[in-house]
């Protein structure tokens, strides 16, 4: 199957095929991390542009080792380099950008839309490394990649996402194409963390912590966001962990084969316990492995050749 | 010189509702004639006559809620250009709103407008003065100063007054001088940032809400105030459900209110908001279906009084940007007759009640006489409702383009507009 689109902006606009065909991919990719020489000339000649607005390490390094492994020369620019600094708009960066000829350009930006609003510019690819508190495609297609490795498929599963609901775009990704693929999402947070008309997007919202995992085959945690806090969201850290933290007790009421995820960077003993994230049960780390696999995956659909992918 | 309107139904509800001829004179309609009363030859000659078979004359259109932007914001519009597009919209009047750089709080830069105003030749303008000086919310403005040099009313627009002691004291202030207050209401702290309609689209998007109580809470606090005072408080651009109802029982108690809504309010809905487009970025926000009926709800039942356009131009360096840097608002004026006229096309309002909501109302709240009456100014709006078009923001007047509704399909526009008797638009084909 040909992959159509120019950009990756959000999961909504992928059908289950597209998401299917690219986790296929990615899984294909995993194995050229295994080698003792990791890397492909696939994109041999091929200029990727990493444009990060916002402070990332994971997943910009991810972004980076995925360019580098398939022969892509990789030019990264932060916001405190660049010319937003000294007052261009970001659609006049972007142009700019564009005008040396990249074949991709990665953006991670504080506005939600930020990447609509380039890809709409500029002729070549947009890949949205997050956007505001919208979207963040790869980090979605990293986690059913996980889920889908451990479990087989992601339909009928009981997916619990717990957490700033409000302010991850890492949930509404998740949420979304979780439901896409056939999982049952339920959320699960202090109602100040809760967006109005969550559940259009394909999830329901659990009374409490324990009925959230009770069941569950899969636990999401989200990072509590301490620099969006010192605000009237919750009152303490403590109180968040004893009202919304993953311990094992509660790991104890979701199935025996649950998986728990978690997109990092973690606060141990606050949304998740040390003795969780370090159990078997955790995936975190897989998740970080099959995130490079799943952005090879992505600059090969959208940079190799004729945007043909033949997940041989 | 003399112009003759010629063929159409004239219609000032409460006065009357006929076909008739205008006869206009030095300014001021001289006659109002039997279709039958025919001009002897010798007459015709020195009468400019204008056929407007088929269509209707109105009291010259009064919008009340407008940024003109000047002074300090002469790239987005001059009290020049948008006074033009006034009148292409088929507004012999506007109410300025007074958040101009400097803002309109003293009576220098309200004679600046009203001098520029003159000047433009178009549609007239009526500022709004500020409350507070500077609209910083601290301290009343001089509001009889502005008075005397010609504002009609009074208003932070843009701005709340947060302080509800401020407010308490600007209402029984203006009600010894007999101005209107307007009302922008909005609970910054509670709107927090937020740059689109609160509820489901608002979370698919990613984008900060603004919730309804955001408006209703300063409505409901603003009807206190009135009931306290006594003072006339008009609520401006409403558009929520529960700003409605409160408006709604506040006047069953007799209390002194009125309010205006914007057509975009009862056009769209959140919905609409699409992939970033900031053309569809307003405060307040287009808000849920359930909405954009109550506020249809409101006009037809007469609890909404004005429609007003809320004109706000802004060029494209302030709307091409990322959905929450992007400034609010969306131009008005050269839309405004046509969406509303949407309203009487649905049989929602008669065309009497259109004529009341955009003419007859605003010119009592602002004190205007634009009766269709010998010897009144001739401020005249001649409507073609037939006409078919799309909406094309390039053959706007104004010197801005921010509409959301480019191509829209639209039936009915004015035909011609008249100042003082002196025709300021008349379309060309």
């Amino acid at each position: 199957m040909r992959f159509e689109k120019k950009d990756l902006l959000d999961i909504h606009s992928l059908d289950v095929n597209e998401i299917t065909m690219i986790l296929d991919t990615a899984q294909g990719m995993k194995e050229i991390s295994e080698r003792p020489v990791k890397k492909v000339p696939t994109l041999r000649g091929k200029t990727i542009i990493l444009f990060f607005q916002e402070p990332s390490t994971r997943t910009k390094l991810s972004f980076e080792i995925a360019a580098k492994r398939l022969s892509a020369d990789t030019v990264s620019i932060a916001k405190s380099s660049s010319s937003i600094v000294k007052g261009e708009t970001l659609i006049d960066t972007a142009r700019n950008l564009e005008a040396m000829k990249p074949d991709v350009i990665v953006l991670r930006h504080s506005s939600s839309g930020g990447a609509h609003v380039i890809a709409k510019r500029v002729g070549c690819s947009v890949i949205n490394a997050g956007d505001g508190i919208h979207a963040h495609p790869s980090q979605a297609l990293l986690d059913m990649m996980s889920i889908r490795e451990k479990k087989g498929s992601l339909k009928g599963l009981n997916i619990s996402i717990v957490g700033d609901i409000s302010h991850s775009r890492v949930a509404r990704s998740d949420i979304i194409g979780f439901s896409k693929m056939g999982a049952i999402v339920s959320v699960c947070a202090p109602h100040t963390m809760i967006p109005n008309g969550i559940e259009t997007l394909g999830c329901r919202v659990a009374k409490n912590m324990d009925a959230c995992v009770e069941g569950a085959d899969v636990i999401m945690m989200l990072r509590i966001q301490k620099e969006r806090q010192g605000n009237i969201l919750f009152p303490s850290e403590r109180e968040y962990a004893s009202l919304y933290g993953l311990n094992s007790a509660r790991v104890k009421l979701a199935q025996k084969d649950v998986i728990v995820m978690h997109p990092g960077p973690m606060n141990r003993g606050v949304e998740i316990s040390s003795e969780v994230a370090d159990s078997p049960c955790s995936m975190i780390l897989d998740q970080v492995t099959n995130g490079v696999a799943l952005r090879m995956a992505l600059f090969y659909i959208l940079a190799g050749g004729s945007r043909h992918a033949d997940s041989d | 010189m003399q112009i003759l309107i010629k063929g159409a139904r004239v219609l000032d509800p409460g006065n009357i509702d006929e076909k008739k001829d205008l006869l206009i004179q030095d300014k001021v309609i001289a006659a109002i004639l039997d279709p039958s009363d025919t001009l002897s030859g010798k007459d015709l000659a020195q009468v400019q006559v204008v056929d407007a078979t088929g269509m209707i004359v109105v009291p010259g259109l009064i919008d009340m809620h407008v940024h003109l932007r000047e002074p300090g914001h002469e790239y987005k519009e001059t009290i020049e250009s948008g006074l033009k597009a006034a009148a292409k919209g088929g507004f012999t009047a506007v109410c300025s709103m007074p958040n101009t750089r400097p803002v309109n709080d003293n009576s220098q830069v309200t004679s600046f407008i009203i001098s520029q105003g003159k000047k433009a030749r178009a549609a007239k303008v009526y500022p709004a003065g500020a409350i507070s000086q500077g609209s910083s919310g601290v301290s009343l403005a001089e509001i009889f100063d502005m008075q005397q040099s010609g504002i009609r009313a009074v208003t932070d627009d843009g701005l709340p007054v947060d302080n509800s002691q401020l407010m308490r004291r600007s209402l029984e202030y203006c009600k010894g001088l007999d101005i209107p207050v307007f009302v922008h209401a909005e609970d910054k702290s509670l709107a927090d940032g937020g740059s689109m309609n609160e509820g489901p689209f608002a979370t698919f998007w990613g984008l900060k809400g603004i919730p309804n109580a955001a408006e209703s809470i300063m409505v409901v606090r603003d009807i206190a105030l009135c009931e306290l005072t006594g003072a006339a408080v008009h609520f401006c651009h409403m558009s929520t459900i529960e700003s409605i109802e409160a408006i709604r029982q506040a006047k069953k108690r007799g209390v002194n209110v009125t309010c205006e809504t914007a057509p975009h309010y009862f056009t769209l809905n959140d919905g609409a908001v699409i992939d970033y487009d900031t053309n569809f970025k307003i405060n307040p926000p287009l808000r849920s279906e359930q909405d954009r009926c109550a506020i249809i709800e409101g006009l037809v039942d007469g609890t909404i009084d004005v429609i007003a356009s809320d004109h706000a131009p802004h060029s494209v360096d302030e709307k091409d940007l990322e959905f929450d840097r992007a400034a609010f608002g969306i131009v008005g004026l050269e839309t405004s007759l046509a969406l509303s006229l949407k309203l009487v096309q649905d049989k929602f309002l008669s065309l009497s009640d259109l004529v009341e909501k955009m003419s007859k109302a605003p010119a009592r709240m602002l004190k205007i006489d634009n009766g269709i009456k010998p010897g009144n100014p001739a401020d005249l709006t001649v409507i073609d409702l037939e006409s078919c078009y799309e909406i094309d923001p390039a053959a706007f007047v104004s010197k801005s383009r921010n509409t959301p509704f480019a191509g829209r399909k639209v039936t009915g526009e004015a035909f011609l507009t008249m100042v003082d008797g002196r025709i300021v638009y008349q379309r060309n084909h």
